[in-house]
């Protein structure tokens, strides 16, 4: 079983985001990037298809800053090879990213892709849909389990309230991984350095960053906080009237 | 036999870990570290059980039961060991690696080992948020990395008191003491990461080799003539792990620093207090590092104090629970324990029938208040780090 | 070409979701600065019924077998041809697990441009979306010819997609659904037994601010006092504080009950969209900025530690 897996980089929420002078994009010099936690899952679930079924697990991500830590300590979780597509990434969408995955993903001949269901960043789709179809390959969402059953893999998908339906897909596929059937496990930091020792990353050019199928941006903007709650102040014992009246006025006390 | 093997060659690792890992040879099986242990009596193998362990080659049985996630690291057994083995620093943290290698670490500890590796801190908070605390502090708080010339005196702030919201008020009184007293300091804010040290007495060793990197290459940024720090865990890793790491530099802990000023901050203490107060030895600073007097002297300068010590004191001091890693296994020790050891020190300050807990390691102003909340009768105990008593007493 | 506004309905097992009708509110605001109608697009098997309440000028229907359930490929190829053939000036799908499946792949396919994550649409007709969890709004034109666009909700109520006047339904010639890869198996039921928070009236929903499983003990007292139920944040349930029966959100449950309040909640889109329907959300928190306080109709800026236990206290001296 030959696995992909796509990982991208997102802006830390940890940190305060800015836009851009232009005031259409984010200001991505002064954002911190870390992984997308939806592809750490699909990584996650990469490793265990690996660890359960054998095979080989490849993991590809745009360059970034960070990149290589990512894939690193992918190596160290037990992927088998390295791919880091070079080129300018920052503020590109995910029609562009997809049309770069796919030209790479297609030399290496998948039964499985493992991607990410979404990103918090997306403006223009999830790319694994995206790039399924530039693939011509099925996608299915919104996963959280996979098991590899033949030329077939037999997966969960997620609905709200719980609901999960079972699905059989036809490889090779693309799946957008919701969580992995484990959490990302730890790596503890000598392990990754081991694999930077031990592993190296390939790097192949994205050849054209063709960002048609997106939407053009306008205005980006933060939006005011607290504009609708009406805010209750005092001491503890004062909120804690006021909230009680709030209560007998809605006619719960 | 392959386990056997293996056994041997973790045996070997232990013997190695530390400088005085040979000792380990000398176990005289009397139990001693078992004893003193405050949750050896959870653990399926305490200290002495899991080196009889090790001597008949049954490691495998060790890293099966998760007995070792409920060492805090608090140094008591290796202090009463008549043989003088460093279980803490060596056998326990050699352990504890080994699961954090094999990637099986409690939910809590991971995500703090994973924030500590990402943000350069366990809580998860912004490095670039790290001197936030100093917002309005006057005069200035100089940060190295703009304020660009040398300093007299370093300030390694550390984690929790740079970013936990309770601890950041002993964080600004320290630095309006400092201040007061006209020390010429400053701190390295983003610059700073974490000491590391918990990580490490948490099996992180490659984490805590990061951490001290990161730090060596910031002090060696900045002109200064020594370092003081807040955090007791901070002053062990400076002063007993960096210097094996090519780092070293002298270093204080912040109540030290105060000590050797005494003459020049006891006529600044003007308000005088009836408060009758308790001392909390922090492992870091008293069982480990022998520094007892210092915090001690300070309390004792505060006019009208009367100084009341609990039944374990000094050597013998009880954890707070939240050392060498504890900070991070708090649910899991939960699930264990369905006790805190914080709980347990809380009912000894009571009964000195004290108004104030004393502290002086920011892992306890929080794990104390938190505590306190649960004992009972002891919603009137008053828990101050040394530094927020000093400023009262100023009346600064 | 025209400018019409389509909606792809999403349903489940004979019941429509909420988003369907959220999409039918905002189409209606969009259909009147493009001048168009708002068209339903229901795919089904003998389902025609749930097209009863849509507020729509009309419902196009495509009957097959291979539609009954959904699937990611017998839909698309069902929807590429419906869209190819009338060209609207937008189709609006859920940002769910289903819309998601379909957007994207058909971005590619029709060759048309794809906005994801839109909220609401302004007067002029400009889509805005929310992304970064909540942290940024991004707003451009509608793009052309046909504009994809993905849904979230929170910009409109569900109820002014809803109509007592059933809608014409015409039903649409539905093509070849065959090469299917995809195959539904079968659904597993979430387990039983808990309580139905979605019938609820009064949740008290605890957030990662909770801190600890402990803690959820002060939220089970101040929902005691109040005759109501614990809930949480999918932080809370993925560490089992609380039961996975009892999970507010995208991945959880839709609640609509008259009071919602939060406890360190910081209100993350994928938990917002599932409480947009309460009569009164009232939100603890000890940041200010926290998007929470953007829909909640009263907030406190304060460390809930502080606040729980006395409000128990004074509710319990209120009854
Ligand atoms: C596909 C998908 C599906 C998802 N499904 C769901 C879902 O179904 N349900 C769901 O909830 N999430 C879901 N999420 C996750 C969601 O994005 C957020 O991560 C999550 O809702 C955050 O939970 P939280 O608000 O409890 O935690 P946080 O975002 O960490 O917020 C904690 C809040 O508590 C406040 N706080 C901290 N301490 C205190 C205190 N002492 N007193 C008062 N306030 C305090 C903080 O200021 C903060 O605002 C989903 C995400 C995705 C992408
Ligand atoms: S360090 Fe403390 S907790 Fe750990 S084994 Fe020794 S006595 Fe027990
Ligand atoms: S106290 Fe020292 S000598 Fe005694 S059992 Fe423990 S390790 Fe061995």
């Amino acid at each position: 079983m030959n696995i992909v897996v796509l990982a991208k980089l997102v802006p830390d929420l940890v940190e305060e985001l800015t836009i851009d002078a232009n005031g259409n994009a984010l200001d991505s010099s002064f954002a911190r990037l870390i992984i997308n936690e939806f592809d750490d899952h699909a990584i996650e679930q990469g490793i265990l298809l690996k660890e359960r079924g054998g095979g080989s697990v490849t993991i590809i991500a745009p360059d970034a800053e960070g990149a290589d830590d990512v894939l690193f300590t992918a190596a160290a979780k037990g992927a088998d090879r390295l791919i880091k597509i070079k080129g300018d990434f920052s503020n590109v969408n995910n029609h562009a990213l997809a049309r770069a995955f796919a030209k790479v993903v297609s030399g290496i001949k998948p039964d499985l892709v493992l991607t990410g269901v979404q990103a918090h960043n997306d403006l223009d789709g999830a790319l694994g849909p995206l790039l399924a179809e530039l693939l011509e390959m099925p996608y299915i969402g919104y996963v959280s389990a996979v098991s590899i059953n033949g030329d077939k893999v037999l997966i969960k998908k997620e609905y709200p309230g719980g609901l999960l339906a079972e699905m059989d897909v036809q490889l090779p596929a693309i799946l957008g991984i919701q969580a992995a059937e484990e959490p990302p496990r730890y790596v503890a930091v000598s392990k990754v350095r081991q694999a930077m020792k031990t592993s190296s990353i390939e790097e192949q050019d994205a050849s054209n960053l063709d960002p048609c199928g997106g939407s053009a941006i306008g205005r980006m903007f933060q939006p005011e906080a607290s504009s609708h709650a009406t805010m209750i102040t005092g001491s503890p014992d004062e909120v804690a009237e006021k909230l009680v009246g709030v209560f007998k006025e809605l006619g719960i006390v | 036999m392959i386990v056997a093997e293996a056994d041997r060659s973790f045996y070997d690792r232990v013997l190695q870990a530390t400088p005085e890992g040979e000792r380990l040879r000398l176990c005289l099986e009397c139990g001693n570290c078992s004893g003193i242990c405050p949750f050896g009596y959870l653990m399926a193998y305490p200290p002495s059980r899991m080196i009889a362990m090790l001597r008949a080659d049954r490691f495998d049985k060790l890293l099966e039961a998760d007995s070792i996630w409920m060492c805090v690291s608090c140094y008591a057994c290796t202090a009463a060991c008549p043989s003088k083995i460093p279980l803490t620093p060596g056998l326990m943290a050699s352990i504890k690696e080994e699961l954090v290698l094999a990637g099986n670490v409690p939910n809590e500890l991971q995500n703090a080992l994973t924030n500590s590796q990402r943000y350069g801190n366990p809580l998860g908070e912004s490095p670039r948020k790290r001197a936030d605390w100093a917002n309005r502090i006057a005069p200035e708080v100089k940060i190295m990395g703009k304020f660009k010339q040398p300093v007299d005196v370093l300030w390694f702030v550390g984690d929790y008191a740079s970013y936990h919201p309770r601890v950041q008020s002993t964080t600004r009184a320290l630095a309006r003491i400092l201040n007061a007293l006209g020390v010429d300091f400053g701190i390295l804010g983003p610059d700073e990461s974490s000491d590391g040290d918990s990580q490490r007495l948490a099996g992180e060793h490659g984490l805590f080799e990061m951490l001290a990197d990161k730090n060596g290459k910031a002090f060696g940024k900045y002109k200064f003539n020594q370092i003081i720090t807040t955090d007791p865990h901070a002053y062990n890793a400076i002063k007993n792990e960096y210097p094996k790491l090519g780092i070293s530099y002298p270093i204080q802990h912040y109540t030290e620093f105060l000590a050797e000023r005494l003459d020049q901050i006891k006529p600044m203490l003007k308000r005088e207090s009836k408060a009758k107060v308790t001392y909390h030895d922090p492992c870091y600073l008293g069982r480990a590092n022998g520094v007892f007097d210092p915090p001690r002297a300070l309390i004792k300068a505060i006019p009208g104090v009367t100084l009341a010590e609990m039944l374990h004191n000094h050597t013998n001091s009880l954890c707070c629970g939240g050392g060498g890693g504890g900070m991070w296994l708090d649910g899991f020790q939960w699930e264990k324990a369905h006790v805190r050891l914080s709980e347990w020190r809380v009912r000894e300050a009571l009964d000195t029938k004290a108004d104030i807990l004393a502290v002086a390691c920011p892992y306890e102003t929080p794990r104390f208040e938190d505590a306190a909340k649960t004992v009972e009768g002891a919603a009137q105990l008053k828990v101050k780090d040394i530094a927020e008593l000093l400023l009262e007493a100023m009346g600064i | 070409m025209t400018q019409d506004i389509y909606i792809v309905i999403e349903h489940l097992r004979g019941q429509v979701a909420d988003i369907s009708y959220i999409m039918l509110a905002a189409a209606r605001e969009l259909a009147q600065s493009a001048g168009g109608n708002v068209i339903a697009v229901l795919l089904g098997h003998n389902a025609k019924e749930l097209a009863a309440n849509f507020a729509a000028d009309q419902v196009i229907y495509l009957d097959h077998p291979a539609l009954a359930d959904f699937t990611p490929d017998a839909y698309q190829k069902a929807l590429a041809d419906l869209i190819q053939k009338n060209q609207p000036r937008a189709v609006l799908f859920g940002s769910t697990s289903i819309g998601s499946d379909l957007a994207s792949v058909l971005s590619i396919r029709l060759d048309l441009p794809l906005a994801s994550s839109c909220r609401s649409f302004t007067k002029d007709g400009k889509f805005v979306s929310q992304i970064c969890g909540g942290k940024i709004m991004a707003e451009g034109a509608l793009p052309s010819p046909t504009a994809l666009v993905t849904m979230i909700p929170g910009g409109y109520k569900s109820e002014e997609g809803k109509s007592t006047q059933p809608p014409t339904l015409t039903p649409a010639e539905v093509p070849a659904l065959d090469a299917l890869r995809v195959a539904l198996k079968n659904y597993v039921e979430p387990q039983a037994g808990d309580v139905d928070i979605a019938k609820e009236p009064i949740l008290i929903s605890v957030g990662r601010g909770i801190q600890n499983k402990d803690n959820i003990a002060l939220a089970e007292d101040l929902a005691t006092a109040l005759g109501g139920v614990v809930t949480g944040s999918r932080p809370v349930i993925d560490q089992a504080w609380l039961p996975s029966s009892r999970l507010v959100g995208k991945s959880g449950k839709h609640v609509k009950p008259k009071i919602y309040f939060t406890l360190g909640i910081s209100g993350a889109p994928e938990h917002v969209e599932a409480i947009t329907d309460s009569d009164t959300i009232i939100a603890i928190n000890t940041d200010p900025k926290a998007p929470i306080f953007d829909i909640a109709k009263y907030g406190v800026e304060m460390d809930l530690f502080d606040l729980v236990e006395v409000l128990t206290e004074k509710v319990k001296q209120a009854k």
